[in-house]
């Protein structure tokens, strides 16, 4: 057990935890944050995807130390009102079924849009390998396809 | 800067699970409730009074607030299916309510909110509308002559005068108009039989305004925040952390605990339950990673030894017995297939399957000190979780509540409670709260598994190539031996989850027979989306599918000749599939075409793959139509999506989905092998919805079983080569050649 000093969604955090503690389970246990899920622990399917300095990661490999002293952003952190261009193109395009691996989507294709602003259909689709057991990859793509719309008009 | 959970709790996060700030919630508003229950019991129906003399008990379904917010229990869980929006629809439309004012909320686990009346409540076999609409239209309909009697009284004019539109209760002579949330309060005081059953003017379709239409989803602005919603993300005071380990083989149990229990790094318990130890920790991956570092000794198993191969064998060897149950007999079948023109003999199988929720499977428990137990689990059933936590613990059902989240995916799974007996066992043995998570390689390898099943197909031809003679023989465990609250296996000795699509055939054939043996391997089995119909479709679709190449017909035109005299539902369904496919017209260049027809839980669906086979005899799926006919359906935009979804799951097992056993264990531990259909395999599929304003049937599970065999004749089109085992993966397909 340690010390470990994290900033998360923009606030400094530190957890007593043992550093080799994957990142996403100190996020959901030691910091209340939730919505970031568990769906394999081994980053075959990306329900636990977050973003460490605008990047995606599976947050189920990641040990919490490779976090430290680097900028976490979970979906929670995305928007405090679906007001994230990524979350209103999913609403719009009403994408969930379940919804279980939904927040991994959202981080996968925001932080493309992040990396990439004039990103293309093709870049983000490239770019989300993450996994839906419901089969909501038709939606996801019509909402990918109003994400870089919205991103595009700077409504964000 | 703080360390502690409590204070890092994101805003609006209770310290309690969101189910109860959920609960508390409510409470604060002001309480509308239905008089007594009329809508359970038959007399309701009968048009008999609305409540039992004397009852002062309130229903609960639906409370309107001051603020004219409604909020609507609901007793089926929400795995993804979209009841959480459909079944509030019904009670809106009747209710005329504002549609922008429904709230939805897990209804709490007393036998009261049960639709039915009886003590079960499950939310399986895509019943969740087709079973409740009445219902669902009467507790809107109730409520609505309140607002209209309580308004009615406010004014001093008669019910008559008065209708209730958008929200409110308007009296057009006096043009005075009460919105529900100002009438709340008053509706509240009115007496118990302010409403009479037999009063109650339930709408027909043409006048609903709600049902019927496409509407959005109620939980996707949820379900995109991150918020905590799942069994998963509950959040219980004090609460501990836990883990388990399964015997790899099945029916094995520790018989080295004591052992280990003494040697456990601090802070950590270990439990001992049946076939599996649980680590209970201060985190859940502490705790995973001492369960799994233990030297764990297991007993023998009950499937000790046990390979695929064996259990094939098995089956193969029991689909010839003369004497297996008989499901299906018309006419002479065998004297008649002697004597057609044509023949075909054939056997078809198809393994184990997972379910792999994309949820793992969890629990959170608490054994209280006075005995009672209070659990919060995403269930398909909370009345069934109730029953079996009672009948393991001899804890009184009134001494459990069950608190249903959402689902993380449910596909039968979650129709079972064996993490919830882990979980009670966990906080039992520890004195606090209990989460209990299971690995992903825990769900993977002690599933209960969609059977394993061969089966043995004749058909014989005249000399016109029509069917003549039809006979299925198969073998499978039973689902049903273990489901006893279900009716157990038939009396006949035929458990009808096996048979379900298989013998009950709508093509005309004037000599069937089919019959169904059990074989029991030890290996749990259970219900998984669409249930008997997710093999029997592959078989009997793929095998009409043989008959029509062996009778030199077009597969369409061949299945529909053999409809169009008692079918015209399912001819409608073939023809729409056919013609959005442009199945009259050739496939482009290097793809080919198959279709497939089936009937599952009410509803027809029919479905056409497209397909190519690359050089190295790779398929791909390039687009799907899907033409269904689910009678009456109250959201047309869910129906399409669970045929999106039906597809998928069929595809992901059809491709490559199998669980296999060696040595007694199951193989596959995690994603990477079991898959499921990837973001780039995703098909273009295309749903239409077929109208026949017939009753109305299921949706979650129809859109599953025509896809394998529709991509199986696809890919017969395109290389020539006959697939009879799912999934394709274990074929090696020629080079396409379908130019």
């Amino acid at each position: 057990m340690s010390s470990q000093t994290l900033k998360v969604n923009g606030k400094e955090v530190s957890v007593e935890v043992d550093p080799s503690t994957p990142l996403l389970w100190v996020l959901r246990e030691k910091l209340g944050l939730l919505g970031t899920r568990f769906g394999c622990g081994q980053g075959l399917c990306g329900a636990c995807t977050v973003h460490i300095n605008g990047t995606a990661v599976r947050s189920c490999l990641t040990p919490v130390v490779a976090a430290t002293n680097n900028e976490v952003t979970t979906i929670e952190g995305l928007s405090p009102d679906n007001s994230h261009p990524v979350q209103k193109a999913w609403i719009e395009a009403d994408a969930p079924q379940c919804g279980y691996c939904q927040s991994g989507q959202i981080m996968a294709c925001a932080a493309v849009l992040k990396a990439k602003p004039q990103a293309t259909e093709a870049d983000v689709k490239e770019a989300m390998t993450n996994l839906c057991r419901c089969g909501t990859y038709g939606r996801i793509q019509k909402a990918v396809k109003i994400a870089i719309k919205l991103n595009n008009e700077g409504k964000v | 800067m703080t360390t502690d959970l409590e204070k890092n709790l994101p805003t609006g996060l209770s310290r309690r699970s969101f189910v109860q700030s959920a609960a508390a919630a409510a409470g604060l508003v002001l309480g509308f409730h239905l008089p007594g229950n009329p809508m359970r019991r038959a007399e309701a129906f009968a048009g008999a009074a609305p409540a039992n003399k004397g009852e002062s008990r309130l229903n609960t379904w639906l409370r309107i607030a001051t603020d004219g917010t409604i909020t609507i229990y609901v007793a089926r869980s929400e795995m993804g299916q979209g009841i959480y929006t459909a079944m509030p629809m019904l009670v809106a439309e009747e209710l005329e309510a504002d549609w922008t004012k429904i709230r939805v909320e897990p209804s709490p686990s007393d036998a009261e909110f049960n639709y039915s009346g009886r003590p079960m409540e499950i939310t399986g076999g895509s019943s969740s509308i087709n079973s409740n609409w009445e219902i669902l239209q009467r507790i809107g309909a109730t409520a609505r002559h309140m607002m209209i009697a309580a308004a009615a009284k406010q004014w001093g004019v008669t019910p008559d005068s008065c209708r209730a539109e958008q929200g409110a209760v308007v009296h057009a002579s006096s043009g005075r108009k009460a919105s529900y949330g100002e009438l709340a309060t008053l509706a509240a005081a009115l007496p118990a039989d302010a409403v009479n059953a037999k009063e109650l003017k339930l709408k027909t379709p043409a006048e609903y305004k709600i049902v019927g239409k496409p509407t959005k989803r109620l939980d996707t602005p949820a379900k995109v925040s991150g918020k905590p919603l799942f069994g998963i993300d509950v959040v219980v005071p004090d609460m501990r952390y836990a883990a388990v380990r399964h015997s790899p083989v099945f029916g094995g149990e520790c018989s080295n605990f004591d052992a280990l229990a003494k040697a456990l790094p601090e802070g950590t318990t270990l439990v001992k339950v049946a076939g599996a130890v649980i680590a209970v920790a201060d985190g859940w991956w502490k705790a995973k990673t001492v369960v799994e570092g233990l030297d764990v000794k297991w007993t023998q198993g009950t499937t000790a030894g046990l390979s695929s191969a064996a259990i094939e064998k098995k089956l193969r060897a029991a689909t010839a017995g003369k004497a297996n149950p008989t499901a299906t007999t018309k006419g002479e079948a065998l004297k008649e297939l002697s004597k057609a023109k044509k023949k075909l003999e054939v056997e078809y199988s198809t393994p184990f399957l997972a379910h792999t929720a994309m949820e793992p499977m969890n629990c959170t428990a608490h054994v209280k000190p006075d005995g009672g137990i209070e659990l919060w689990v995403g269930t398909q059933s909370h009345t069934l979780t109730k029953l079996v936590a009672s009948m393991a613990t001899k804890v009184p059902q009134e001494q459990i509540v069950v608190h249903t989240t959402y689902l993380g995916g449910g596909f039968g799974r979650r129709a079972e409670n064996d993490v919830v007996l882990q979980a009670i066992e966990a906080s039992k043995a520890v004195g606090k709260p209990v989460k209990l998570i299971w690995s992903r390689q825990e769900d993977v390898q002690h599933d209960f598994y969609r059977p394993a099943s061969v089966v043995k197909m004749r058909g014989g031809l005249d000399a016109e190539g029509r069917p003549v003679a039809f006979t299925a023989s198969i073998a499978s465990p039973s689902i049903l031996q273990r489901w006893t609250i279900f009716g157990g296996v038939g009396k006949g000795g035929i458990d009808f989850t096996t048979i379900e699509g298989l013998a009950d055939i709508k093509y005309e054939c004037p000599h069937q027979l089919v019959q169904a043996a059990i074989v029991d391997l030890g290996v749990p089995v259970g219900f998984w989306r669409s249930v008997g119909s997710s093999h029997n479709a592959f078989y009997l679709e793929s095998f009409i599918d043989e008959l029509a190449h062996a009778a030199k017909q077009d597969p369409y035109k061949f299945r529909r000749g053999l409809l169009e005299k008692s079918h015209p539902r399912f001819v409608k369904v073939l023809d729409t599939v056919a013609k959005m496919s442009g199945w009259e017209t050739p496939a482009p260049a290097g793809r080919a075409r198959g279709i497939a027809i089936a009937e599952s839980f009410g509803t027809i669906v029919a479905e056409v793959a497209e397909v190519s086979v690359s050089a190295s005899g790779q398929p791909t799926v390039h687009k799907v139509w899907v033409a269904v006919d689910c009678g009456r359906y109250v959201n047309p935009d869910t129906v399409i999506a669970q045929m999106e979804g039906g597809v998928v799951y069929g595809l992901s097992a059809a491709l490559r989905g199998k669980i296999t056993l060696s040595n007694g264990r199951v193989e596959q531990t995690n994603f990477h092998d079991y898959t499921m259909l990837a973001p780039h395999e995703m098909p273009e599929i295309t749903v239409e919805i077929v109208e026949s304003g017939a009753n109305p049937g299921g949706v979650g599970e129809p859109g599953t079983p025509p896809i394998a065999p529709a991509v199986a004749n696809a890919l017969f089109a395109a290389t020539g080569k006959r697939i009879r085992s799912l999934p394709f993966s274990n074929h090696k397909l020629p080079g396409g050649k379908a130019t």
